[in-house]
């Protein structure tokens, strides 16, 4: 079902300008999409795409992370790095998702949340934290699909949801193995070998119990939107078949509760460091 | 987002242990290279009386200065961290500084009173791994926010931190969203939760549950923010200015209640707690008109 290609590899594949991108699986997956604008406090992040459609005829929000091909689009796109009001858009639509009972799709590829002044001013820590808060209690089915980069707090803040799923060449990490390397051997260059030491692969985070699928891309951009047409369709018949909401909202909850990894000491080792 | 900060760090603590007033020993203010003795340093909560400077206190130091006296019953003392992804270097660090400070992690958790009012307490220390959030700092905060849900208790964390701990990989970052999800079924169940921003507190800690307090107090100059300093100026390629994530930043962009010095916070986190311990309203009644 998946391949065995190290992260260092990954990476390369994932950026290939080529790989379908949210504006893609919007145009393919989704019909009748209309975007929407603004957080109702600051402005409109280009740096993540909203809006509703129709998935196989039930209407669904659409939230994601918008990079582009050209420069030109990258740099309207802030190359997918969101600011505070980016993080707010998708949490405003998220609760209007909820109020009119449609599904949310949350589509992840992001470097990570932007770092700068006005990301600060605006409080990035804030907004990020606010979408783990309000999308774990959020009372209507939620999917994610992590679909190239997942870069920490930017990419969990669009990751909190019923059904995590990969794509197969995805990763999804807690650090760019770039920033790793600089700070474990003090050499940005050895980013690959980093890459491959922080297990971010969809294989890994499906051996970890943190992600509930990997999607098969297959041999074609078209066949790999296919694929997450269908996965998206999938999860949320899965989803359909819960028998209330609290019922699902405890599940989400648990499944996040679960993680992690430790070990209980005695009271003679507590004493004893 | 993970700072670059904690392999840098290394204060040697003079609060390591309560001082007697005979001791001697002499300490340098980092700030301004005061010689202060280490009696009356303690004494002034580890604030140079010369520049003001905060020290970063040891979780212990902070419970002894918050919670009434011997009223701190710690809990999940028995974490400690594995090394899930077999990072290199990591399970010796580790071992290393749970030996030297004697905690197996960056955080006390446990009950408490605070000017008599029973109290959940969560304590970072950012002298383990620069109080990095790994599994076991997840973990307990989970379960001090799933006690006081059960126990219908306030809770009170004092955060500081590097950040998401890079070294345990995936299994750090979902953190930030086990530890949110615990405090806001603390929330739902109409219950206080206050945090105490100290430096500093940063990355993957200011992107979860820093920021989700009813009530957000912040030490004075203290460094608080999400990215690290040097990766900001790297992308915009200028200096920031020195008040650039600081607690006054904050206070001044409306995303912390308040400023509280050092010696004030016992007092301040008293008098709002005790603000909140009347009963949830009945049904239909507008307020409180008991007494």
């Amino acid at each position: 079902m998946t391949n065995n290609k190290p992260a260092s590899e990954k990476m390369r594949i994932i950026h290939d300008t080529k790989r379908p991108m949210l504006s893609d699986y919007i145009s393919d997956v989704f019909d009748d999409f209309v975007e929407l604008h603004g957080d109702r406090y600051f402005g409109d992040d280009h740096a993540i795409t909203a809006g509703i459609g129709y998935l196989n005829g039930m209407p669904v929000t659409v939230i994601g992370h918008r990079k582009g091909r050209t420069i030109e689009q990258n740099m309207d796109a802030n190359f997918g790095m969101a600011h505070p009001e980016g993080y707010r858009k998708a949490l405003r639509l998220a609760h209007q998702a909820e109020k009119f009972h449609r599904p949310v799709i949350n589509f992840v590829d992001t470097g990570g949340a932007f770092c700068g002044v006005g990301a600060e001013e605006r409080g990035q820590g804030e907004a990020i934290a606010r979408c783990l808060y309000d999308f774990i209690e959020l009372k209507t089915p939620v999917v994610s699909i992590v679909t190239g980069e997942g870069g920490s707090g930017g990419a969990l803040a669009l990751a909190v949801a019923d059904r995590v799923l990969m794509l197969e060449n995805a990763l999804y990490s807690v650090i760019s193995p770039r920033g790793c390397a600089s700070i474990l051997w003090k050499d940005p260059k050895r980013e690959a070998e980093a890459a491959d030491t922080l297990r971010i692969t969809a294989d890994d985070l499906y051996s970890f119990g943190m992600i509930e699928g990997v999607i098969p891309e297959g041999q074609s951009g078209a066949q790999l939107v296919r694929n997450v047409g269908r996965a998206i369709r999938d999860a949320l018949d899965e989803l359909a078949k819960e028998p209330d909401m609290d019922t699902m909202l405890q599940k989400r909850y648990e499944k996040f509760r679960k993680i992690g990894v430790f070990r209980q000491i005695n009271q003679e080792e507590i004493e004893g460091v | 987002m993970l700072l670059d900060l904690f392999h840098k760090t290394r204060e040697t603590s003079m609060e390591m242990k309560p001082q007697e007033e005979s001791d001697s020993r002499v300490v340098t203010c980092k700030g301004c290279g005061a010689e202060l003795k280490a009696y009356a340093y303690g004494k002034n909560l580890y604030v140079c009386p010369h520049c003001g400077r905060y020290g970063r206190l040891l979780a212990r130091t902070r419970i002894r200065q918050i919670a009434d006296k011997d009223s701190f019953e710690e809990l999940y003392a028995n974490l400690a961290p594995a090394d899930p992804i077999e990072f290199p270097g990591y399970a010796d660090k580790a071992a290393e500084l749970a030996e030297k400070l004697g905690m197996p992690d960056a955080v006390k958790t446990g009950v408490c009173r605070i000017g008599g009012v029973e109290t959940c307490l969560g304590v970072m220390d950012s002298h383990f791994m620069m109080a990095s959030m790994g599994s076991v700092v997840g973990e307990k905060l989970t379960r001090l926010f799933e006690y006081a849900t059960e126990k219908s208790l306030p809770v009170v964390i004092f955060t500081c931190s590097g950040g998401a701990r890079m070294q345990e990989g995936m299994f750090s970052l979902l953190q930030m969203a086990k530890v949110s999800a615990a405090a806001r079924r603390h929330s739902d169940a109409g219950l206080l939760y206050i945090t105490v921003l100290t430096d500093p507190t940063t990355g993957g800690v200011t992107a979860s549950f820093a920021m989700l307090g009813d009530i957000i107090l912040a030490e004075p100059r203290t460094t608080i923010g999400f990215a690290g300093r040097r990766v900001i100026e790297g992308t915009i390629g200028q200096t920031l200015p020195e008040d650039f994530q600081s607690s006054e930043f904050l206070l001044s962009h409306g995303f912390c209640d308040k400023i509280v010095p050092r010696n004030m916070l016992r007092g301040t986190l008293e008098t709002l707690l005790k603000l909140h311990r009347q009963p949830k309203p009945k049904k239909r009644q507008v307020w409180h008109n008991d007494k």
